[in-house]
């Protein structure tokens, strides 16, 4: 077909790589913005919903804030901020422009699967085990970062792999309100009928997605303590379906 | 001032007040308002219904031939990390930029949550169910129609609720190929910075994914009589 031989005429042409408005530039900004992102959502969500978990308090707000986040649209998000006289249009160092809307944006997205899997990870740890940490006479304190946590360590690491990888297929929308990030490519490519060019574009932040999803499954992997101790067998494949947690995917790409 | 004073009445959605809320934009421009949404809704009903017609076969193979399974559950967790800004292009070449190409994108997403929710749904089924039902003469299938299905409506609906309501979200960013529905207007508004209009189909978008919602969970207490009495 002739648009695949257009995306790899685009592809391989080295000058659409370099430049400040390259493909190579945008990828370092989109991932700037999902880690950014992301980093400003486990510092908001973290400890308020690991500090919820400890107390088994707020499991309501816990558990729907994901299902509230769903139901609204990322890129009616931003465009709402983008229109309104703050945060707007504004550039944001190496952000770009609308840098300030599209991370408020990513963060807020961030936030429904980060807060969900802590909360439930907390409370997720046997009911047994926490007893018989209370019984060993361990503080609060203690029992939260000596049992509670390295335990539901697994299941807060895949809250924050389900938030990495959305987050980075959404930042991808920022191009719709003439923001940051490789969506540039692809909403050029089709604003301008160069099909080739959007389908590279589309490619290239496809190909990440996955790269970023089987580094994120390592991860995880590597934080499973029942796995790290004396190799006792698979306990759940990354790509498995653990009925217990909420590891479905919430809301991808907004 | 004399521009001013020609227009007697400024309208809240004129370029001098660009009102975020204007009950004269929505009546003015009601049948373009309706019809992104009725393209909106369509979009999603038909992306979510292509989804579960699609699923159902994938979640009772991947029941019957366990080694499938985990194959079945990567590929689509691997559609699923594809961005829709970038699956809806790397479509395009296939279906063109039609309504098509939302669909069978916003499908391919729905699939993935359907096709878990479906699995645990049947997986939650009690064995000792199962056994008297075969111990009753049902056979396979009527098994699975008549007994097996009906018990994972709960679980199934669960993963229907979830897959419609983030469809409706993501059916906005079918406006990349002009078939976004309400995100036709988002995007129109964002281009042209009209407030009343950006803000008229951002609050219809999450009306319409509630709506659905609600939908779904009358259709759950219909389904699922029982569960009512159980309760009581």
């Amino acid at each position: 077909m002739r648009v695949f031989a257009d995306m790899w005429a685009y592809l391989s042409d080295g000058a659409n790589w370099s430049g400040s408005d390259g493909i190579a530039a945008l990828l370092g900004q989109q991932l700037l913005l999902t880690v950014t992102a992301l980093l400003m959502a486990m510092v908001v969500g973290l400890p308020l919903a690991l500090w919820l978990g400890h107390l088994g308090r707020g499991g309501f707000l816990a558990i729907n804030i994901s299902n509230v986040g769903r139901a609204i649209p990322t890129f009616a998000l931003l465009g709402l901020l983008v229109v309104a006289p703050w945060p707007g249009t504004d550039g944001l160092g190496p952000y770009g422009r609308a840098g300030l809307a599209t991370l408020i944006a990513l963060t807020l997205f961030a936030l429904p699967p980060i807060i969900t899997n802590a909360y439930v990870a907390m409370r997720e740890v046997p009911a047994d085990v926490r007893e018989a940490a209370r019984g060993m006479g361990m503080t609060g304190a203690q029992r939260f970062w000596r049992v509670e946590l390295p335990l539901g360590l697994p299941l807060v690491v895949s809250g924050l792999r389900l938030a990495l990888v959305q987050v980075w297929a959404t930042a991808t929308i920022a191009a719709l309100v003439a923001g940051p990030g490789l969506g540039q490519v692809i909403t050029d490519g089709f604003f301008r009928s160069n099909y080739g060019k959007g389908i590279a574009g589309a490619l290239v932040v496809a190909v990440v997605a996955l790269v970023l999803e089987l580094l994120a499954a390592l991860v995880q992997r590597a934080a499973d303590p029942t796995r790290r101790g004396a190799g006792s067998g698979p306990r759940n494949d990354a790509l498995s379906v653990n009925p217990a947690t909420v590891d479905e995917p919430a809301e991808s790409v907004g | 001032m004399t521009l001013l004073a020609v227009a007697d009445d400024p309208s809240c959605y004129s370029r001098l007040v660009n009102d975020w809320i204007c009950a004269d934009y929505v009546a003015d421009r009601r049948s373009e308002i309706v019809d992104a949404t009725v393209q909106h809704l369509g979009i999603t009903v038909v992306s979510v219904l292509v989804g579960l017609v699609i699923a159902f076969p994938l979640a009772l193979l991947a029941r019957r031939v366990p080694r499938l399974e985990s194959a079945i559950l990567a590929v689509t967790t691997g559609i699923y990390t594809v961005p829709s800004l970038a699956l809806f292009p790397l479509l395009v070449p296939f279906t063109g930029l039609t309504a098509t190409t939302v669909v069978i994108g916003l499908a391919l997403y729905a699939l993935t949550i359907l096709v878990r929710s479906l699995l645990e749904g049947l997986r939650a089924v009690p064995d000792e169910v199962r056994e008297s039902a075969t111990g009753l003469g049902y056979g396979r299938g009527s098994l699975l129609m008549k007994v097996e299905l009906p018990l994972a409506v709960p679980v199934v609906m669960a993963g229907l609720r979830v897959a419609t309501v983030s469809t409706v979200a993501l059916t906005t960013v079918g406006s990349l190929v002009a078939y976004g529905g309400l995100g036709n207007l988002i995007k129109d508004g964002v281009l042209t910075n009209f407030r009343a209009e950006l803000f008229t189909a951002s609050v219809l978008c999450v009306v319409l994914a509630v709506v659905l919602d609600v939908v779904l969970v009358l259709v759950q207490r219909v389904l699922t009589p029982w569960t009512r009495g159980a309760r009581a």
